[in-house]
């Protein structure tokens, strides 16, 4: 093995951690950070554990305690994850770890593919756990050996925060050595580290205090914060993280001389930015997000009286929201210190491009689910959705809500609960409903909510890149294990209307569906059919279909479906099925005049 | 006009499913191997097929993945809208090369918005920049499959790129299933005779 390679940056982040000795791996699937445990899950040789847990607080307690028998443990999610991961994550503060723990948590800024943009620096202010935070995937995956060691240190979680740009970031990256971290896992029992009764809390909350000001010396004098004064200038930039690549290029576009600060951890470092105070006089702020260093510099510099001027996203030079580049960080930099900047003007394009947003996949199993569940419920029916590729029927117009995971049945209970007088059919993605589903249908059925519940079954988690599930019968190395019996389980949790169905069959998802909307109570439809793009991998082929012009009419019944693979043919005003047909017919269903057949063989 | 910060910028734009991702691998691992820092992103929705797609790479930068608008020394398209897309990131000087076979996005599938002739997608970058438009996905079939388009992209792309062709062609080799070899290396080198 080459010593330099081209890496993902979540590949590189996996790298990182055998090069640390993690021996204990969990995770729950969220871009941007689900390939981190699926590169953990392929290698062929390992010399550690690694799943796919349930959920994210599931995962979190589960390295939580491996951690505490004195092995490195790390649990991997997306920022979203760590709102249900935070129970355990503001006790295990007080509680700390005996092992090194690393809890890695991706943000997107500019939600590229999530439901906000929340910034998991305010986790690491609130929850007093120091956080790394990599400007490039190489600093990523050096970090994650030293985060073991920080966090061992002062037997504390450390947060390690990429975001998108490093995750799915690729560079070249230099290996490093892999660490022979051969620890013995022994639970030592004392009660008053790890029961967080009352009176032992009280004196651990003290002690994570104390630790704080030596946690920031060390990481003051870590290779991550790095201040080079300028003795010729009197601006200042500071800026963290990915900001503070975009921040440096700036800087050489417009040749300014500056004394530069870049924070790659925190707590942020006071001595470093009172250094700089010494010699600037105005300091620009550059940090995605939220202004978490900038506040920082602003309480430092009220608290020393410093007359040193601190701009940022006060004044609104650097946004609060989405992403930053390197033109916004020329541009604020201009601004800030009255230097002619060449940001080119984007002409705007006169011609109409047609949006590609995205679609469910030609044949997805949930279009066929769909169409049947709107077709009786109605229009009219309220229908709250979750999380997942199903996400996408926003354009079928069965997806009414979506608020966070598990969230589906949950909301549709409250729609009831307050008098909704139109029917509420629900849905929800198979892993969904494993990771917070469950407790929502348990409710439903405790407090009597008369809803349905659509378990859209695909067999995989298929959004963030297909990972099994416990439905699957599958661990995350591919072991086989017990396959959870879904149908079993929601009658485990007091269902008593639980019906399965291939959505494929559209006739019978239509029968099921009726009858579970004239079921008085919760009602639970399964619709199981396999993810397309798993089916074609296992090597599932069936017969496309075709349009026979003779017989179509126009109508655009089948066209509305909205799939991939049927075009609507403005000459001939007829449809038209493409190479992209998986052969699910459903449009052969959905037209009224046998003009959908199959493609002779 | 690259930014001092590189020595070449690339966009690759398409739509999921078209390979973008295996003809940046292929470039940013040539670049690598030839001892050049790349920096690249891939940015991709929520779609696990046919939502637009965009990669930058940056090779000889140590710095951001992301490029100034315009700051590309080259766009290179898998598809005609996605050319046009992202056409703020090419710098004037720039050259697009791109695939004149259209994907039509559901939207435009069931109504809802028109697609642009392709010839006047094509007229229109002409009017700002130098253009290597050609249908890759017909060249691909000619060399054995459709799937290989974005290695005739790559191909043709070669003539710009500062790595070596023979570190291009290895990597194709080395990267696409063993079966398809032969395919696409006629693939890249159609693709490669398709500049003067």
């Amino acid at each position: 093995m080459s010593t330099r390679e081209y890496m993902l940056g979540n590949v590189a982040i996996a790298r990182g951690i055998v090069e640390g000795g993690g021996k204990v791996i969990s995770g729950y699937p969220g871009t941007p950070s689900s390939e981190i445990v699926d590169t953990l899950s392929a290698m062929k040789e390992r010399d550690f554990y690694v799943e796919w847990s349930v959920n994210e607080k599931v995962a979190m307690e589960v390295a939580a305690g491996a951690a505490m028998t004195g092995v490195r443990s790390v649990v991997t999610m997306k920022h979203v994850g760590l709102n249900v991961a935070a129970d355990p994550l503001m006790t295990l503060s007080y509680m700390g770890v005996k092992g090194g723990m690393i809890i890695i948590v991706a943000d997107d800024p500019a939600c590229h593919s999530s439901q906000n943009e929340q910034d998991t620096r305010k986790y690491s202010e609130f929850s007093l756990m120091p956080c790394l935070d990599p400007s490039t995937p190489q600093e990523a995956k050096d970090m994650i050996p030293y985060a073991f060691e920080l966090s061992e240190r002062f037997g504390l979680p450390v947060i390690f925060r990429p975001t998108t740009r490093i995750s799915h970031g690729k560079s070249n990256i230099e290996l490093g050595p892999i660490t022979e971290h051969s620890v013995e896992a022994k639970f030592e029992k004392d009660t008053s580290r790890w029961v967080m009764i009352p009176s032992n809390a009280r004196l651990r909350h003290p002690h994570l205090l104390e630790i704080q000001d030596d946690i920031r010396e060390e990481l003051e004098n870590s290779p991550w914060n790095e201040l080079t004064i300028n003795e010729n200038s009197k601006i200042g930039i500071i800026a963290s993280g990915l900001g503070s690549v975009y921040a440096k290029e700036a800087m050489e576009n417009l040749g300014l001389e500056a004394s530069f600060l870049k924070v790659g951890a925190y707590p942020v470092p006071e001595g470093l930015i009172r250094k700089m105070y010494e010699q600037a006089e105005t300091v620009l702020v550059i940090e995605e997000l939220e202004p978490i260093v900038e506040d920082r510099c602003k309480i430092i510099a009220k608290d020393i009286e410093s007359p040193v001027k601190i701009l940022g996203k006060t004044g609104g030079l650097i946004p609060r929201v989405s992403e930053l580049t390197v033109d916004i960080c020329v541009k604020a930099i201009g601004e800030a210190f009255g230097i002619e900047t060449n940001v080119p003007e984007i002409a705007e394009i006169d011609m109409e491009l047609p949006p590609r947003p995205p679609a469910m996949c030609p044949g997805c199993s949930h279009r066929a689910a769909y169409h049947a569940m709107k077709k009786v419920f109605g229009k009219k029916a309220v229908f709250p959705s979750d999380i997942g590729c199903y996400t996408l029927g926003i354009q079928n117009g069965t997806v009414d809500t979506t608020l966070c995971m598990g969230g589906s049945i949950t909301v549709a209970s409250g729609i009831y609960d307050a008098g909704e007088k139109q029917p509420i059919c629900c849905s929800i993605g198979d892993s969904t409903f494993f990771h917070t589903g469950i407790n929502g249908l348990l409710n439903a059925v405790y407090n009597k909510a008369n809803i349905t519940i659509t378990i859209l079954d695909n067999r995989i988690t298929a959004m963030t890149g297909h990972q099994p599930n416990p439905g699957m019968g599958l661990t995350s190395t591919g072991e086989p294990t017990k396959e959870i019996d879904m149908e079993q389980l929601c009658r485990g949790l007091g269902a008593e209307f639980v019906e399965t169905v291939d959505p494929y069959d559209v006739k019978a998802t239509e029968e099921v569906f009726k009858r579970a909307k004239d079921f008085e109570g919760p009602s639970v439809v399964i619709t199981r059919q396999a993810c397309v793009i798993s089916a074609r991998r296992a090597g599932v082929r069936r017969i496309p279909f075709k349009v026979d012009t003779e017989k179509c009419i126009g109508c655009r019944m089948c066209v509305n479906l909205g799939c991939p693979a049927i075009e609507f043919d403005k000459e001939s005003k007829k449809a038209h099925i493409n190479a992209m047909c998986t052969g699910c017919g459903l449009c052969s269903v959905v037209c009224k005049f046998d003009a959908i057949v199959e493609v002779q063989k | 006009m690259s930014s001092k910060a590189s020595e070449f910028d690339l966009v690759i734009s398409g739509v999921g499913g078209q390979g973008a991702i295996l003809a940046s691998d292929i470039i940013g691992r040539s670049a690598v191997l030839e001892g050049k820092s790349v920096r690249a992103a891939e940015t991709h929705g929520m779609a696990q097929r046919g939502g637009s797609v965009v990669n930058h790479i940056r090779i000889g930068c140590d710095l951001g993945s992301m490029i100034p608008l315009k700051g590309a020394d080259c766009l290179l398209a898998l598809e005609p809208v996605e050319a046009l897309r992202y056409i703020e990131f090419l710098a004037d000087d720039g050259v697009i090369i791109m695939n004149t076979e259209s994907v039509y996005p559901v939207t435009v599938s069931t109504g809802k918005a028109t697609y642009p002739p392709v010839d006047s997608i094509v007229e229109k970058l002409k009017e700002t920049h130098r253009v290597i438009a050609f249908n890759a996905a017909e060249k691909a079939a000619e060399a054995g499959s459709r799937q290989a388009t974005n290695v005739v992209l790559v191909g043709a792309l070669s003539n710009f790129l500062p790595i070596k062709m023979e570190t291009l062609l290895d990597r194709v080799k080395e990267m696409v299933p063993p079966k398809t070899i032969d395919t696409n290396v006629k693939a890249f080198e159609m693709g490669r005779s398709m500049v003067e």
